[in-house]
């Protein structure tokens, strides 16, 4: 498992550790079983505190990507790969609703423009 | 295993010193965590934690915490000899300490530039405090409180001194309750915080609740009414502009001109401690 973090302004740093890892599971890089540093380690390597990494495997927990045995640790679930795909679809669906929203009633961007850039984005 | 939620706890804690009163304290210290105390200087903090051991009596109220015996201290007067080497120290503390682990001991001083031999009265300020919390730490207590650990040592000293208390953090159940007045130490490695101001504790809680019940508030010396100006704490004014902190709940109150965003820590303390408001 690798997961790095930075003070970056409006991105809270247990978000950034709930999106590494979250990658790392959907990519397959941590399989399933697959231990997880303890709450007290992961918090002593990034220099986090330990709120910080509850609250990361709590959401990690909650997304069903990880399990949280008490006494034995956090281990990376199995993942069902159709609900893998709805999360996924449906986390690209509240980015692009932003995206519309905040664009659409000022009037200057039309949707084809939009199409054309989301489409350069997934080549780069 | 101790299943109580707080290592330490207080009911109605008071403390007289002359004309100063500490308390009365109800103070929570949630077992596991980290708890940082933080509040000018003379506000009660140090006064707090040696009431906690027992270092001065309470003049009233209800403590409960582990046996001294138990609980890891470091205070400004070190209990160790200036003529002693670094290894003596270790070799007092090993005999007084039950469960004293020297195996993590020299572990912890190879890791921070402690060798055995050096004497302890020519460590540096930084080398010196972290003798004296790695001495603290080296029967692994449950419970660790410092006093001031990081005060008067330079931003080096106090990344590494911060990064010698989270090897005591790594334990299972272990729980750490230090004062400061340097509220970086606290930014992502503190988990509670106890805001103590003239004997009173002001806020007490998760430090990320802090900061997201407090705002930071900028904006035109137009933007202020007789109405919102009360609730702005710390209210500082420029010649066109004005800053302070609010709470996040009044952010109504406010026209659309002004600039509210997260607070730091730092901000939080130093505007709480203003005067409420100061006319020109």
């Amino acid at each position: 498992m690798h997961v790095i973090v930075s003070p970056v302004p409006g991105v809270p740093l247990y978000e950034q550790i709930v999106e590494q890892i979250r990658q790392q599971i959907m990519a397959g890089e941590l399989a399933a079983g697959t231990p997880l540093p303890s709450l007290r380690a992961l918090a002593g390597e990034l220099r986090v505190s330990l709120i910080t990494t509850t609250r990361a495997y709590n959401d990690l927990a909650a997304e069903g990507l990880i399990v949280n045995v008490p006494g034995k640790g956090s281990f990376v679930a199995q993942i069902d790969p159709e609900e893998a795909r709805r999360h996924c679809l449906d986390r690209a669906r509240a980015e692009f609703r932003q995206i519309v929203e905040r664009t659409r009633h000022i009037g200057l961007v039309s949707l084809e423009e939009l199409t054309v850039m989301l489409a350069q984005e997934w080549e780069r | 295993m101790n299943t109580t939620e707080h290592v330490v706890e207080t009911v109605g804690l008071v403390k007289r010193r002359g004309d100063f009163t500490l308390g009365p304290l109800d103070l929570r210290v949630p077992r596991g965590f980290v708890t940082g105390m933080v509040g000018a200087n003379g506000s009660g903090k140090t006064t707090t934690l040696r009431t906690l051991l027992g270092l001065v009596r309470a003049d009233a109220g209800r403590i409960a915490m582990p046996p001294i015996g138990e609980v890891g201290v470091v205070f400004d007067q070190p209990f160790v000899l200036p003529y002693w080497r670094v290894r003596d120290a270790a070799a007092a503390y090993a005999a007084s300490r039950p469960g004293w682990d020297q195996d993590w001991f020299d572990r912890l001083c190879r890791r921070f530039r402690l060798g055995a031999n050096e004497r302890v009265n020519k460590l540096s300020r930084g080398q010196g405090n972290k003798l004296m919390t790695a001495l603290a730490m080296g029967n692994h207590p449950d419970l660790l409180i410092l006093d001031e650990p990081t005060s008067g040592l330079d931003p080096a000293a106090r990344a590494d001194l911060v990064d010698l208390l989270r090897e005591h953090m790594r334990r299972q159940e272990a729980s750490l309750l230090f004062s400061t007045h340097i509220t970086s130490d606290l930014e992502h490695f503190a988990d509670y915080l106890v805001f103590v101001d003239g004997g009173q504790v002001v806020y007490s809680g998760a430090v990320d609740e802090l900061i997201e019940e407090f705002a930071y508030i900028q904006g035109a010396l137009t933007d202020l009414t007789a109405e919102n100006k009360p609730l702005i704490r710390g209210l500082r004014r420029g010649q066109h502009n004005f800053d302070g902190i609010i709470r996040t709940a009044d952010t109504a109150g406010f026209g659309p001109g002004v600039q509210i965003e997260t607070p730091t820590i730092e901000r939080v303390v130093v505007h709480h401690v203003r005067p409420r408001d100061e006319e020109p």
